[in-house]
C-alpha cells in the first residue's frame, strides 16, 4: 500500500533520495534546489540514512566529487539549479563520457543575467547536449517517480549514463501537493544495490579513467556514448513497466492529453502542462478540438513518438520555456519541428517562447496560444518567426 | 627505520617507465618520490589535474599508473580525490570492500595555485584523508610556459614576456604552502630534490600516513620552461634551497619546522644564473632587479625563520 502524503516537489525528491540511500551525496546550495541537500543532511544527522555527505565549496566541485565517488564505485547524487548547473557545465560532459550513472535532481530556474530565481528551462536546456539523460516532471509526484526510475535507467549495463530529473522551480519544488509515496522497502528493492563492473576501488583490477584521447580513438568513444543513449530508450521503457507494476503509475516518453481527435495541439514540458490541461478542458467545452503533448523524456529525444502523436493535427504550437537566441525560437521548437519534417508530416507549426524567469503562465496564456493556432488555420499563414507569449510591450 | 637510499630506489615502481614526460622532467621525479613512501601492501587511488603529468602518463590506450588513476579536468583534482576518498569511506562502512587505500592527487602549479585553488581549498578545509601534491614548476608548462601565480618575480614566460617595456613577471610568486598551512590541515610540507631524497621521502611518508588532509609542495624544475641543461636538475634544486629561494620546511600540529638551513646562504644570482628564464636580468641595467629579488627572498626567509623558531 502506498502512502498518501502532502509534499512539495523538493520534499518529495528528498524522500526519494532517503529511500534510495545513495552511498555519497555532494551538494552546494542554490535556490530553489537548496532544500534537497538540506533535507538529506537532516536525514543523515538523525541517523535515518547513512549516506556520506560532502558539503563542497561549489557546484563545479559537487559534480567533480560525484565523478570521483561514482568512478570509485559508489552510487552518487547531487542536486542543483540554474547557475549551479551552468558552473558544472564542463563536468557534465566529463561525467557522461566517463560513463558514470550519477543521478541529479535539477530544479529548473532561469539562468543569469539578469539574476532571477524563478522557473524557466534555460538551465537544463543549455545542458541538453551534454550526454545526460533528461527527464522532466509536471508535478511533485512525477519528480518523485522520475528520480526513482532514473537510478535504474542510468545504471543499466547497456546505458551507463548520468541522468538529470528536472522539475520547475518554486511552482513544483515549493508548492505542496497531494502525492503518493512508496514504502521504503519497495524503493530499496526497486533500485537494488549499485554494483559497478569497473571502478577505481576494484579488488583486483586497478584501472585508469579519463585518459588523454587522441583523434585515433576520440570519435569511437563519442559514438559509444551515443549507443548508450540509444540503448537508454529500451531501458526507459522497461523501467517504466516495472515501475507501473509496482506503483500503478504509468509513464512514457511523452504524455498525450486529448490527442485522439485533436485539431490543435501544443507541445510543452514541465509544470505548465497542468495549466494547459485546464485550458484545453475549457476549449473542449467550447467545441475546440484542443490537445496536448507533454514531453517527459527530452534526452533521448522521442522524435517518433512526438511525430506520431501529432500526425492528425492541423496546427501545432511548440512551447519553449527558454530562449535559443538563434533568432529561430527555443531548442524544443527546433527539435520538434525537425521531428515533424523528418517524419514527413506537413503540419503547420508555430513556435512560442513563454514563462521566462517565472513569468506567470495562466489558463489565459495557453488560450492565447490556441487562439494563435486557430488563426493560422483560418488564414493559412504560418508565422515564419517565433512569438513571445505573456510579454509586456 | 633508517633511510636507505639504495633500498628505496630498488622498490618496485608504481609509475612505470615509458611514459612521455620530457627527459629530466621534475614532475615524474615528484610522483615516483611520493609513491615510494607508500607501503607496498597499501593500495592507492591517484587523481591527476590536467597538465603535463596527466597527458604524458595516461594516453589512451596506455597508462603508466600501476595504481588506479583518475583524471577528470584541470581545476578539480581536489574535489575529484575528495569524492573518491568519500566513496571509500562509504563503501567500507557498508562492508563493500576491505582493502586499505590511500588517496593522492597530483597537480602542477597552474592546476593548484590558480585554476584548482578553490577546489583544493575546499578539500583541505573539509579534512578528507588525502594527500594533495603540487609539482610546482612555476608556470603553465603544458600549454607552453605561461605565467602562473607561482611563477617567481622577473621570470620570463610567454605571458610575462620580456621586452623593452617589461622585465618579465612583475609579481612575486604566491606562497601557497603557507596559505594551505593557514587551513590548519593535518600536515603541510615543502620540499624539492636534494641529495639522497631523504627529505622528500620523509615528508611523503608523513603526508600519506597522517590522518586527514595533507599537502606537499614540491619544487619540480622544468628544463624546457626554465631553460637549463636537463642533467643539471639536482644542482638547480640545491641552489633553490641554498639561496633560500625555496626553503624546506613542514607544518604539523601548528608547529613550523625548518628541515634544512644552508650553512652558507648563497646569493640569489647563483640560482638565477643557470636558468634561461632569468637571462635578461644579467645585464648592467637590470642589476637592480636582481637586488629586488634578493631583498624579497631575504624578507621571506626571515619571516619563515621567525615562524620556525617561535
Amino acid at each position: 500500500m502506498s502512502i498518501k502524503e502532502r509534499l512539495s516537489g523538493n520534499e518529495a525528491v528528498a524522500i526519494a533520495i532517503k529511500q534510495i540511500n545513495p552511498d555519497v551525496m555532494a551538494a552546494f546550495p542554490i535556490t530553489p534546489s537548496t532544500e534537497i541537500p538540506q533535507h538529506v543532511s537532516t536525514f543523515i544527522a538523525n541517523g535515518e540514512i547513512d549516506t556520506e555527505f560532502i558539503p563542497v565549496e561549489s557546484e563545479h566541485s559537487s559534480m567533480s566529487a560525484c565523478i570521483g565517488s561514482q568512478a570509485a564505485g559508489a552510487r552518487s547524487m547531487t542536486a542543483t539549479s540554474s547557475c549551479g548547473l551552468a558552473l558544472m557545465f564542463e563536468m557534465l560532459y566529463i561525467a557522461a563520457s566517463l560513463r558514470l550513472p550519477i543521478t541529479m535532481p535539477v530544479v529548473n530556474r532561469a539562468l543569469s543575467g539578469p539574476i532571477n530565481i524563478n522557473a524557466d528551462h534555460s538551465d537544463s536546456m543549455g545542458a541538453r547536449d551534454a550526454g545526460w539523460i533528461q527527464m522532466y516532471a509536471e508535478n511533485a509526484q512525477e519528480a518523485y517517480d522520475n528520480l526513482i526510475q532514473a537510478v535504474r535507467i542510468g545504471e543499466h549495463k547497456d546505458v551507463l549514463l548520468p541522468v538529470m530529473t528536472c522539475q520547475d522551480g518554486f511552482i513544483t519544488s515549493h508548492a505542496v501537493e497531494n502525492i503518493e509515496i512508496l514504502e521504503d522497502e519497495k524503493v530499496k528493492d526497486f533500485v537494488g544495490e549499485y554494483k559497478a563492473e569497473k571502478f577505481l576501488l576494484h579488488k583486483t583490477d586497478n584501472m585508469s579513467m579519463g585518459p588523454y584521447d587522441t583523434s585515433a580513438y576520440y570519435m569511437e568513444h563519442k559514438y559509444q556514448q551515443a549507443v548508450g543513449m540509444e540503448n537508454a530508450r529500451k531501458a526507459i521503457e522497461d523501467v517504466a513497466a516495472d515501475f507501473a507494476a509496482m506503483s500503478g503509475r504509468k509513464y512514457d516518453y511523452i504524455e498525450k492529453y486529448k490527442m485522439d481527435d485533436a485539431d490543435f495541439a501544443i507541445v510543452i514540458i514541465g509544470s505548465s502542462a497542468g495549466t494547459a490541461k485546464d485550458a484545453i478542458d475549457e476549449l473542449r467545452h467550447e467545441g475546440v478540438k484542443a490537445g496536448l503533448v507533454k514531453i517527459r523524456v527530452y534526452r533521448p529525444f522521442p522524435e517518433q513518438e512526438i511525430a506520431d502523436a501529432l500526425s492528425g493535427v492541423k496546427v501545432v504550437g511548440i512551447m519553449d520555456k527558454s530562449e535559443g537566441y538563434s533568432n529561430n525560437g527555443g531548442p524544443m521548437g527546433a527539435e520538434v519541428k525537425a521531428a515533424l519534417y523528418g517524419n514527413g508530416r506537413n503540419i503547420k507549426a508555430v513556435k512560442f517562447v513563454y514563462g521566462l524567469g517565472g513569468r506567470d503562465v495562466k489558463i489565459e496564456s495557453i488560450r492565447e496560444v490556441f487562439d494563435n493556432l486557430i488563426e493560422v488555420e483560418k488564414t493559412g499563414n504560418v508565422p515564419a518567426h517565433y512569438q513571445y507569449i505573456g510579454l509586456r510591450r | 627505520m633508517a633511510y636507505n637510499f639504495k633500498e628505496q630506489m630498488s622498490k618496485p615502481e608504481r609509475l612505470s617507465g615509458g611514459h612521455r614526460l620530457c627527459a629530466g622532467c621534475g614532475a615524474g621525479i615528484a610522483v615516483r618520490g611520493v609513491l615510494r613512501a607508500l607501503k607496498e601492501e597499501d593500495k592507492a587511488v591517484i587523481a591527476g589535474a590536467t597538465g603535463c603529468l596527466e597527458v604524458s602518463t595516461c594516453l589512451y590506450p596506455y597508462s603508466a599508473w600501476n595504481d588506479s588513476f583518475i583524471h577528470s579536468a584541470f581545476e578539480n583534482a581536489g574535489a575529484t580525490i575528495s569524492g573518491a576518498e568519500t566513496a571509500y569511506r562509504a563503501m567500507k562502512k557498508r562492508g563493500k570492500l576491505d582493502d586499505n587505500y590511500k588517496f593522492i592527487a597530483f597537480g602542477g602549479d597552474g592546476g593548484t595555485y590558480d585554476i584548482g585553488f578553490q577546489s583544493l581549498s575546499g578539500a583541505m578545509e573539509r579534512g578528507h584523508d588525502i594527500v594533495y601534491v603540487c609539482y610546482d614548476n612555476g608556470a603553465y608548462m603544458n600549454t607552453g610556459t605561461q605565467r602562473s601565480s607561482g611563477t617567481p618575480m622577473y621570470a620570463q614566460t610567454t605571458t610575462s614576456a620580456v621586452g623593452t617595456h617589461s622585465p618579465g613577471k612583475l609579481q612575486q610568486g604566491k606562497n601557497l604552502t603557507e596559505i594551505i598551512a593557514a587551513h590548519n590541515v593535518a600536515y603541510v610540507g615543502q620540499t624539492t630534490y636534494l641529495s639522497n631524497f631523504k627529505d622528500l621521502q620523509s615528508k611523503a611518508e608523513k603526508a600519506i600516513y597522517t590522518q586527514g588532509a595533507c599537502f606537499l609542495n614540491i619544487l619540480s624544475p622544468c628544463p624546457r620552461g626554465w631553460r637549463y641543461e636537463a642533467a643539471d636538475i639536482m644542482e638547480i634544486c640545491k641552489m633553490a634551497v641554498d639561496t633560500c629561494t625555496w626553503p624546506m620546511y613542514e607544518v604539523q600540529d601548528n608547529k613550523w619546522t625548518l628541515n634544512y638551513k644552508p650553512k652558507n646562504k648563497l646569493p640569489v644570482e647563483d640560482y638565477l644564473r643557470p636558468q634561461g628564464r632569468f637571462k635578461h636580468l644579467f645585464t648592467k641595467e637590470n642589476e637592480h632587479l636582481i637586488h629586488e629579488i634578493q631583498v624579497a627572498t631575504d624578507q621571506n626567509w626571515e619571516r619563515l625563520l621567525e615562524k620556525c623558531e617561535a
